[in-house]
């Protein structure tokens, strides 16, 4: 029974935590590019370090506050989808993929050069409590512990409910913006690009310019996913990489590309059946058959062949219309 | 329905509503390759595409008169699609201005020029186009496609597109004359189920219905007959010759014959990339060049036939084509 109980509390911890937070959004940033706009962006993981360096070395290098910081996340997300739309966006989306992974790899990989140790602190990142003090300092809450349904944090701290209130309070902006934003006629012109780039263009619609403005604001919650990614912890390039991205297009196909909650249900499944896998194992599969480690990559191989049965039976995901969208962008 | 929603074109100054005077004013015209008209609303001047080596458009001078339904034919590979790719800005002349320099191509459209326009550019401009393999967006809905080809929404705007009480109102507008344009082409029952699953001439219909949602002044229809189910015909006819009586100019490409016959007021015959005749339709069709450009000028002899073809018969075409050549360049 204890077990039973434990897990469920283990589960509503990691449903909560800012790093699943942190993944809707910058899930509910790729469905724009990809759900409602078929762009096909491999290099999300990008625009989340491009966030996250943006305020982290603004904060830890330059002493800026916290909003100039986060205003230099912002404009570093919104040059780099710029950088990266320009060339592209007038060719085949298949060449966006390309570019995009590149150039969240080469992003990546600057950040980590040793050169440049003194501003983003190379390979080993920047430690959160360079940048993470003008958040807490924000914080309206008491000092203190509080615990709800018998999950305690600290109100401000490092692994706080401060943090939390935050991160899921943007998941609420982000998905009521796309909601918005999604039945206006704009989302409309995006919904006709995704279908055929020409006819929209034959209307009238300039679809270069809606689709750069797609990536600049999928770009911008990504960056936000960075951010809300960084400030629990510590900010790590590797963290942000190529299994990063390929989480991210997991999370929103599973969940059901061009929807609006298929970001934030995939994200919540996407953690909580690999800890239901991992404990269940642990506590019912002796160790001598199957160890930690191996549970935790068996949780892996299941997710993986959960995708597989995805895309056979279930090609819209989880929460997905059929008629509207299966994977065959 | 109401026709007076659809008929939302206010009275154009200028434009010829009355048909028969179009007609007779078009007969006076001298029917050659690029002759002058009294009111062009799309002016053409030496554009040319060139794929490598294959030039597949190069059109010397065309006036397209405002308020005639005029049929642009001509056998396949006759660069009828890709004069119309150049002119809506789908693709660039060979010769087009370029950022630095470049040629001398040059059209205008309602007085506008439209050298340096992209695609949708040119549709604001009032010039809206459908293709030849049709463009419905699958999975939108009949009225969502409806809705995207209005071009006066200004919730298409992403910060206007946040606040629906800056739109909605428009949006309703827009709904009203989707209906009415839907009701006209017998869409209507169809119109909350997804474009991709209508039938081909469904489809068809759907996307000349979503062209008029702009109030375009001018319609390039790209063979709209082609899949149409015959017993449609006759309705698609009167609905094109009903849009020029409301105000819209309409160009179409088509092959079948029956229908330039029956609805154009002016024909223009493209061959080879170029626009070898112009005219009414009861006289062009049978003129000497046009007979051979679809036929060919020897399609009374069998090629294949080796008696036929000996090295008189062949040095008799050559001569013919280097005389051509020289009287073209003359």
């Amino acid at each position: 029974m204890n077990f039973w109980f434990e897990l469920l509390q283990n589960i509503l911890q990691i449903a909560i935590s800012p790093t699943t937070a942190a993944f809707v959004l910058a899930a509910i940033g790729l469905n724009v590019h990809f759900g409602f706009t078929g762009l096909m962006n491999m290099g999300q993981a990008g625009f989340m370090l491009v966030g996250a360096y943006g305020f982290g070395v603004s904060v830890s290098y330059f002493g800026l506050g916290f909003w100039a910081a986060i205003a230099v996340a912002v404009g570093a997300a919104v040059v780099f989808a710029i950088i990266l739309g320009i060339p592209t966006l007038k060719l085949r989306g298949d060449y966006l993929a390309i570019v995009t992974i590149a150039a969240a790899e080469v992003i990546r990989m600057v950040v980590k050069l040793a050169v440049l140790q003194d501003i983003t602190g190379g390979p080993s990142g920047i430690p959160g409590n360079k940048y993470r003090p003008v958040f807490t300092e924000l914080s309206p809450l008491p000092d203190g512990k509080t615990t709800i349904l018998g999950i305690t944090y600290a109100n401000t701290g490092v692994d706080d409910w401060w943090t939390r209130i935050v991160a899921w309070g943007l998941v609420a902006l982000f998905l009521l913006i796309t909601w918005l934003l999604i039945r206006s006629p704009w989302g409309r012109v995006l919904k006709g690009i995704r279908e055929d780039e020409d006819a929209v263009r034959s209307l009238g619609k300039s679809s270069y310019a809606y689709k750069l403005q797609a990536l600049i604001l999928g770009g911008i919650m990504g960056a936000f996913g960075g951010v809300v990614m960084a400030l629990p912890a510590a900010m790590q390039p590797d963290s942000m990489g190529r299994p990063m991205t390929f989480n991210l297009w997991m999370i929103v196909l599973l969940g059901g590309a061009a929807t609006i909650f298929g970001p934030l249900l995939g994200s919540i499944l996407f953690f909580v059946v690999r800890l239901l896998l991992t404990s269940l194992a642990g506590e019912f599969i002796p160790s001598s058959l199957l160890n930690t480690q191996q549970t935790e990559q068996l949780a892996w191989v299941l997710i993986g062949l959960a995708l597989i049965l995805l895309v056979v039976f279930r090609p819209q995901g989880v929460l997905g219309n059929k008629k509207e969208l299966s994977f065959n962008v | 329905m109401s026709d007076a929603a659809v008929r939302s074109n206010a009275h154009i100054e200028g434009y010829p509503y009355d048909r028969e005077a179009l007609r007779a004013e078009l007969r006076t015209l001298d029917q050659v390759p690029g002759v002058a008209k009294r009111d062009p609303i799309l002016t053409v001047d030496r554009i040319e595409r060139r794929f490598g080596g294959m030039t597949a458009v190069n059109v010397a001078h065309l006036e397209v008169p405002r308020g005639a339904i005029t049929a642009l034919i001509g056998p396949n590979g006759a660069g009828k699609t890709t004069f119309f790719n150049l002119i809506t800005g789908f693709d660039q002349p060979s010769n087009g201005q370029k950022l630095i320099g470049g040629g001398d191509a040059r059209w205008s459209f309602n007085g506008k020029d439209l050298r340096r326009t992209g695609a949708s550019q040119a549709a604001r401009a009032g010039m809206v186009r459908t293709f030849q393999l049709t463009k419905a967006l699958s999975r939108m809905t009949v009225l969502e496609n409806m809705l995207i080809g209005a071009n006066n929404q200004p919730g298409e705007n992403i910060f206007v597109g946040l606040i629906p009480p800056l739109w909605k109102a428009r949006e309703r507008e827009n709904v009203e004359r989707a209906k009415d344009l839907l009701a006209r082409f017998k869409l209507d029952a169809k119109i909350n189920d997804m474009a991709g699953d209508l039938s081909g001439g469904q489809k068809k219909l759907l996307e000349m219905a979503r062209a008029l949602m702009s109030n375009p002044a001018m319609i390039m229809l790209d063979e709209p007959m082609a899949g149409v189910n015959p017993a449609l015909t006759q309705s698609l006819l009167d609905h094109i010759q009903a849009l020029r009586d409301d105000g819209t100019t309409v160009l179409f490409v088509e092959h079948d014959m029956h229908m330039v016959r029956h609805i154009s007021d002016w024909v223009v015959v493209m061959a080879q990339g170029e626009v070898i005749a112009e005219g009414l339709p009861e006289e062009v069709m049978t003129s000497q060049a046009v007979v051979d450009a679809y036929l060919g000028a020897h399609h009374d002899k069998d090629l294949g036939d080796d008696d036929a073809l000996n090295t008189g018969f062949m040095r008799a075409i050559a001569t013919e084509i280097a005389d051509e050549v020289e009287e073209e360049t003359r």
